[in-house]
């Protein structure tokens, strides 16, 4: 897989070419054609939803793809666009909000009734999000699973895949940017945030330690170093977003109140 | 109704005193994120003292490390938009926040050296020395700190 060559590969890298294309300009669409109907959508998610999306497919298809399959290093890089990066340009991005105004407003309400259902509010809860994602890692690096990655493109896929949705589960479930079914308090997200990120940090000094099968043990230690403080830099960019929204939330309000009852 | 009236008063005990336990929670977080903060720049990315993984490790000192590293990232940040709020509030209290700096600094420092030095082993806080001089320094340094910070947040405790 990614090496080019095999009739399954070419279909792949086609798909995913194809899906990619197909979220760009649906995004730019909808935002433009929103736009004529509701406030003009701000440039910087167009830009966040271009870099986010292209983070994630650079990683599945192409060049660099191939480098990562023979280099742990180039592999954790591209873990860290895959699963932290690209996620939360995406969540910024607020996806979900601008297909809500951009569909006839039947369509939207079918979208929100979903998105209250059980399986997405499962899924967006932080402790099975945070479970999905870090616990996903642990199993990748800790079992044989690393290495069918590599023997079988359709589990190369379907981790890689796993990895880029269990990201942004994992973002939505900390930042409620795009509209959620249950809110959790923000003490509690904290406190999931905290253990998911000590858990990706054990997780690098374990790789650190015990390389994956048929990994050098320079590359893993210095793949181990990026994932930990590429991590920490990904982790400060979400936890400042989060602190920044309980600090708009929490300001007082009563001079609001107060102006209100005087005007 | 009462808050509404309080907030006319243009007296600064009040909001502080609304808000005493946020002032020391906002320091001890920062604290804790500060040592830890000195901790991995200066001994662990200037001077090298401090190893990434040190082969004594105890997986309970990884479990351990993970957490205090995970909680002072967070720690730090979340104090600092604390600290902004107060100051919105008109409710900082600054000698109550210094002393909660040093109680979290202090008390994390403490931790790391003895249990997590010493008890797990996570790493030495230098290498092909005596250790002994570095580790009375290192945690006396943590006890004057913890002390300090006790009296500042005993002595604010009512505005």
């Amino acid at each position: 897989m990614g090496h080019g060559g095999t009739s399954a590969s070419i279909a792949v890298e086609l798909i995913c070419t194809l899906i990619y294309a197909a979220a760009i300009l649906g995004y730019t669409l909808m935002g433009l054609l929103s736009s004529r109907n509701y406030k003009s959508w701000p440039l910087y998610r167009y830009l966040c939803w271009y870099a986010g999306c292209t983070c994630a497919v650079i990683v599945i298809i192409g060049p660099f793809a191939a480098a990562a399959h023979s280099d742990f290093r180039i592999h954790m890089i591209g873990h860290l666009l895959l699963g932290m990066l690209g996620p939360l340009l995406m969540a910024i991005a607020a996806p979900v909000t601008l297909l809500l105004r951009s569909l006839p407003v039947s369509r939207a309400r079918g979208l929100s009734s979903f998105l209250r259902s059980p399986y997405p509010a499962l899924v967006c809860h932080p402790i099975v999000a945070a479970l999905l994602n870090t616990g996903g890692l642990w199993l990748l690096y800790t079992t044989p699973l690393y290495t069918w990655m590599h023997q079988y493109t359709a589990v190369n896929l379907l981790v890689h895949l796993h990895i880029l949705l269990a990201g942004y589960v994992f973002t939505i479930s900390m930042l409620y940017i795009d509209p959620v079914a249950h809110r959790y308090g923000y003490v509690y997200r904290a406190i999931v945030a905290i253990i998911a990120a000590a858990l990706h940090g054990m997780l690098s000094k374990y790789i650190y330690i015990h390389p994956p099968a048929g990994i050098p043990a320079g590359d893993a230690e210095t793949g181990a170093m990026w994932m930990y403080y590429g991590g920490d830099l990904v982790q400060l960019i979400i936890i400042g977003l989060f602190c920044y929204r309980w600090y708009r939330d929490a300001r007082p309000r009563k001079l609001v109140v107060s102006t209100a009852l005087d005007s | 109704m009462t808050s509404h009236t309080r907030d006319i008063h243009d007296d600064t005990a009040e909001p502080r005193r609304i808000y005493s336990k946020r002032n020391m929670w906002s320091g001890f977080l920062f604290g804790v994120g500060l040592a830890a903060f000195i901790d991995e720049t200066i001994f662990h990315q200037l001077l090298h003292w401090h190893h990434f993984y040190d082969l004594s490790t105890t997986a309970v000192g990884l479990v351990s490390d993970g957490f205090f590293h995970a909680f002072s990232w967070f720690a730090t940040i979340a104090s600092l938009f604390l600290f902004a709020d107060l100051r919105r509030r008109k409710a900082l209290w600054m000698t109550r926040w210094w002393g909660g700096v040093l109680l979290g600094a202090g008390l994390f420092q403490l931790y790391d050296g003895l249990v997590q030095h010493k008890l797990m082993g996570i790493h030495q806080i230098r290498y092909n020395v005596d250790l002994t001089p570095y580790d009375l320094t290192w945690n006396i340094i943590a006890v004057i700190m913890i002390i300090i910070g006790s009296i500042l947040v005993w002595r604010t405790r009512r505005a």
